[in-house]
């Protein structure tokens, strides 16, 4: 067992799982957090249940092709928001800053919230504001955390995924975390790839809109569609079967993915989802998403099913089939 | 996706799969050399499509996994020297060492970069005039040119504050010593790809003529490893065994000229240390001596301590072809990707990763 922490730790994969588990949940653990849902969902006994979740933003660089830290921290915020079903309403916003960013690129990450802010319809409404020296912060980090009302009615969460499921993605993997990669120290590569950076919740409200049964919802960020979908098998004691072929994946991203060694199905998303939906509606839903801006790819990938609880397997299009891993340790290129 | 899917066709898969369990009568055994191939083979579910007379076994063909740790410590010592940037590619830093990993030398404050190219590693030396930058090389003769290159580049613009910790091993070599242990019988080569496109097919002919062994270059997509264990299958019923090329697109018999001389020029053949099977004559590659300013074993004292090996670690075994991941008491037990004991759990390309990932013994 290490003595300190490493950048993998970091990398949502198993051992962020692990860190949580073992330094967190063991010491703090109470029946709301236990969940491990995006959002913490609470009674608090007038009637109603509030959403309440909390995220920071370290990303380098700042800006990126398609979004920057701003419009991030406000959408990986709405988004954990809205995979817990709830409307979200109001945000928080705590910046630290280190010394010597130049105002106008924190005026561009102001400008990039507000708009963000407007395009979901929340407001910020408290904040904070720290500036370190110089190398004890890079550029920026923002912290939002934000609240929500979950309408009647509805019960999502990553532990009621059932056999018989469909599971729906709502567009190409793999988009945020290349984009990201394109612009790293030694290792830009010039693509016209940008991120897919996007609030979520009025994709999710015309979701429930069309149906109410609704199992899970999550946003496959850092660790991608694999992590997550290992994440919802083991939460509700399930196994999941997908299909390949059926997984969207631009072009940009599979010849990256190629070319660095990497799977798109453990690069992170952030202006996509996963849900998992009763049989049924499933077709409904996804003709529903089609019409909304964020969801024009959606299309189902996959069921749930008894077997191998706790574990992904994907057919591949030879007609094989492989277990799908959760991530484990940090996504590094290969060398041969 | 144009170069990609041409390579993926499942119909064209079909054909090849059928076309192999017509042909194979006899039991054979098939080592693909090449982690990536290992990968590919795992990725695809290649196992579950062929018939039972074939057997395929991994080999050594994971540059990480083969390091040996007096070798790994040795980086881990130079990376605990004051104003040293230790440059890596990026599997090697979660290796296990003796007493540490490159990994965790960086969270105690040891200045540990990964990069995709050596050059990235030139252009970090240009950056820290006043620290030293040593690379550590590691990898087959597919990254030696690069290398050298790197060596060249260094020289040409007097980059004085440049090194490598010269770990490159050769596929040849290593081949014929596993073949005169004489633990594992084989019956055919899937052979590098990658290693291919540098050092060409000619290389492998003494397995065909010596071993009588059925030698095929493969690329890495499913049809080219498809079509590769085609052609071995009927050099083996045939009892004709030559060396022969699946991978036309990547690979001529005569190899890469340009990268053979530039990797000639800077480095010379030298013993190199394999986990597993210690140190082999002439299997690896030393800088020459008009270069050895770079090298950072000629230029930096470090004392590594004894090395150690992990306790009930089959790494070496497995590298030899002789054991699978699932004969190891370790296997997903103590031995886990977030806590790897040996080097063939940490590699993207190791085979005890590539069972770990992508399934259980039969793959699936």
């Amino acid at each position: 067992m290490e003595d300190r922490i490493l950048l993998a730790h970091g990398s949502g994969g198993k051992l962020s799982h692990e860190l949580i588990q073992k330094s967190f949940v063991s010491a703090l653990g109470n029946p709301v957090l236990d969940r491990l849902d995006d959002s913490a969902v609470l009674e608090p006994g007038s009637g109603g249940r509030l959403a309440f979740t909390t995220d920071s933003y370290v990303v380098s660089p700042i800006f990126f092709p398609g979004g920057d830290i701003g419009r991030l921290a406000v959408c990986g915020t709405v988004n954990d928001l809205s995979m817990s079903g709830a409307t979200p309403l109001y945000l928080s916003l705590s910046f630290i800053i280190e010394e010597g960013l130049l105002f106008n690129e924190l005026e561009k990450v102001v400008d990039s919230i507000r708009k963000t802010a407007d395009e979901a319809g929340i407001q910020i409404v408290t904040g904070d504001t720290k500036v370190v020296n110089q190398g004890d912060a890079d550029k920026l980090f923002i912290n939002t955390s934000g609240v929500g009302i979950i309408p009647e009615g509805i019960d999502i969460s990553g532990a009621n995924a059932r056999p018989g499921d469909r599971i729906i993605v709502s567009g190409a993997l793999g988009d945020h975390g290349i984009a990201i990669m394109s612009q790293r120290e030694g290792l830009s590569f010039s693509t016209t790839l940008k991120s897919d950076c996007a609030p979520l919740n009025h994709l999710v409200a015309d979701m429930l809109d069309e149906s109410r049964l609704i199992n899970c919802l999550r946003d496959p960020t850092r660790g991608g569609l694999a992590t997550t979908l290992n994440e919802i098998a083991k939460q509700s004691g399930v196994g999941i079967k997908l299909e390949e072929k059926n997984i969207p994946v631009r072009d940009e991203v599979r010849g990256a993915c190629e070319l660095l060694g990497l799977d798109p199905l453990y690069i992170a998303n952030e202006g996509k989802l996963i849900a998992i939906v009763e049989e049924n509606t499933s077709e409904g839903i996804v003709n529903r998403m089609k019409k909304n801006i964020y969801g024009k790819e959606a299309v189902i990938i996959g069921r749930v099913c008894s077997e191998h609880p706790g574990r992904v397997v994907i057919k591949t299009p030879f007609g094989s089939s492989r277990i799908l891993d959760m991530l484990s340790g940090e996504l590094l290129p290969r060398i041969c | 996706m144009k170069f990609i899917d041409e390579y993926r066709q499942p119909e064209l898969a079909k054909k090849l799969v059928d076309r192999i369990h017509l042909r194979s009568k006899k039991p054979v055994r098939l080592m693909e050399f090449c982690g990536g191939h290992t990968v590919s083979i795992f990725k695809y579910g290649i196992r579950q499509l062929l018939p039972d007379t074939i057997e395929m076994l991994s080999g050594p063909g994971c540059p990480v996994c083969v390091t040996a740790n007096a070798d790994l410590d040795k980086a881990i010592a130079l990376a605990q020297l004051p104003d040293v940037i230790i440059i890596s590619f990026g599997d090697m830093i979660r290796v296990p060492g003796s007493y540490s990993s490159l990994q965790k030398a960086k969270a105690e404050g040891c200045d540990v970069r990964v990069v995709y190219s050596v050059l990235d590693a030139i252009q970090i030396a240009r950056e820290n005039p006043d620290k030293s930058v040593i690379f550590i090389g590691i990898g087959f003769e597919t990254t030696a040119p690069t290398i050298a290159a790197g060596v060249l580049q260094a020289e040409q613009e007097k980059i004085d504050n440049f090194y490598i910790l010269p770990l490159h091993k050769l596929c040849p070599p290593i081949m014929k010593s596993i073949l005169d242990l004489g633990e594992v019988r084989l019956n055919g080569i899937v052979c590098p790809g990658h290693v291919s496109t540098i050092i060409g097919s000619y290389p492998y002919r003494f397995l065909a003529e010596d071993y009588d062994i059925a030698c095929v270059v493969s690329g890495f997509e499913p049809l080219d490893i498809l079509l590769c264990i085609e052609m071995l299958v009927e050099q083996i019923e045939n009892e004709d065994y030559k060396v022969e090329i699946a991978y036309r697109r990547g690979v001529k018999p005569e190899g890469n000229p340009q990268a053979i001389s530039l990797m000639e020029n800077v480095f010379e053949v030298g013993n190199a240390d394999w986990r597993g099977i210690g140190v082999v004559t002439e299997s690896g590659l030393k800088l020459k001596d008009k270069y050895e300013k770079y090298d950072a074993e000629k230029n930096f004292e470090i004392n590594p301590g004894p090395v150690r090996e992990a306790k009930g670690c089959l790494c070496g075994s497995i590298l030899r072809g002789v054991s699978i991941p699932l004969d190891c008491t370790l296997f997903r037990r103590t031995c886990t990707p977030e806590h790897p004991v040996g080097p063939c759990m940490v590699s993207s390309e190791g085979t005890c990763a590539t069972y770990y990932h992508y399934g259980d013994d039969d793959g699936g």
